[in-house]
């Protein structure tokens, strides 16, 4: 028997019976969801789904094989997003086969059809794992520049003074950005104070100090004089125990000593209203 | 030969650097400079590097030095218009450019040789 017509017989097979497979794949998977997404939507997607499958199968058209692994992909993207497993979003697929099997059970004939179409179901659901992953990966990325964007404000205080709050651990990968950012700001306002407050920075040690030096260093090429701010005890303890020297940078317990200072420098006086 | 023009402001040096400097054009430059300064008695000398799109440790000294000449006759000398890249390279080769001021643009770098910041 030639592939190209088991694969005409078992279309023809899957055709006749397309409501009573779509049926029995939609309980099948809707088992496996637990109620996270409705009956009815499930029954359109994977409708969708089979009858682009029986097409691939009728090999009718050329762009069918193209619009099934697009739309298994959107499948498999959106159960990534909706915190499925991949394991689940995988037998939703494989799901079918057993539908299809129980039909096929008692007829004995379609034995080979249906070897040949669970060879391809097996193809499918690989692919669906892949989506699955490459669409968890992209998820993890974007969420990495979010929180690396969120991590690094500039705010301008005053006219001519930009402060950056920094939060949690300093890498030299965010310290780049920070100094990429506030040298940016420097530029863009031609501001020359910067305040760096690090009292959302858990511990400062030798490499979070060398870190900070550099922007400062790197600030005071533009011309900008920089203050840092937020020294909590513990932090003002580790730093004089482990012999860093901030050398002549100005030091600072909070924002506001930090931002009393730019002002002065910069020649102005806060006086009661 | 490509050679940085000085212009004098009243008892500014106003240098642009325009070009990709080689070892030749910079010691022309410092040879200029330093004639310059005996000549004008100029009291500051600010160096515009807004061009200036790649630097190494042979321009990180080359500024100093021209910063070391300038004090030898009096004069201070302020780095104006550098670029946050640049600034980035030069920290990162640990030069922190000693001896000279640097401002943010040409106006800040007169208004320090001015005395009004």
């Amino acid at each position: 028997m030639d592939a190209g017509g088991s694969r005409e017989r078992m279309a023809d097979y899957l055709r006749d019976h397309h409501d009573k497979v779509v049926g029995r794949w939609t309980e099948l998977v809707v088992v496996g969801m637990r109620g996270r997404t409705s009956v009815e939507e499930v029954r359109r997607e994977l409708g969708d789904l089979f009858t682009l499958i029986v097409r691939v199968l009728t090999k009718a058209d050329d762009h069918a094989a193209g619009e099934l692994q697009a739309s298994l992909d959107e499948l498999s993207r959106s159960r990534a997003r909706d915190g499925f497993t991949p394991s689940e979003t995988a037998l939703g697929v494989f799901s079918l086969k057993e539908a299809v099997y129980e039909l096929v059970a008692d007829s004995a004939d379609l034995v080979p059809e249906f070897l040949a179409f669970s060879r391809m179901i097996d193809d499918l659901g690989l692919r669906t794992f892949e989506a699955y992953s490459a669409a968890r990966e992209q998820i993890i990325s974007d969420q990495m520049t979010t929180m690396m964007e969120l991590s690094t404000p500039v705010v301008q205080l005053w006219d001519g003074i930009i402060a950056v709050p920094l939060v949690g651990t300093l890498d030299s990968a965010r310290t780049q950005l920070v100094m990429e950012k506030l040298l940016d700001t420097l530029v863009a306002t031609g501001a020359d104070h910067a305040v760096i407050d690090i009292t959302g920075v858990a511990t400062v040690d030798t490499e979070v100090a060398q870190h900070l030096l550099k922007t400062v260093s790197a600030a005071r090429l533009l011309g900008a004089e920089c203050t840092i701010s937020g020294i909590r005890p513990q932090v003002a303890q580790t730093i004089v125990s482990l012999g860093i020297e901030f050398g002549d940078i100005a030091t600072k317990a909070n924002l506001a000593d930090a931002l009393a200072l730019a002002l002065r420098q910069a020649g102005l006086k806060v006086v009661p209203a | 030969m490509d050679r940085v023009p000085i212009l004098k402001i009243g008892q500014t040096l106003f240098v642009s650097i325009q070009i990709d400097l080689q070892d030749e054009s910079v010691m022309l430059l410092q040879e200029d400079l330093a004639d310059e300064l005996s000549a004008t008695g100029a009291r500051g000398v600010i160096i515009d590097i807004t061009a200036v799109e790649i630097v190494d440790s042979f321009i990180g000294r080359m500024l100093t030095m021209i910063g070391s000449i300038s004090r030898l006759f009096d004069a201070e000398t302020v780095i104006v218009g550098m670029r946050p890249a640049v600034a980035i390279t030069l920290t990162e080769l640990g030069l922190s450019l000693s001896g000279v001021r640097t401002a943010l643009n040409a106006e800040k770098g007169l208004e320090i040789l001015n005395g009004k910041a």
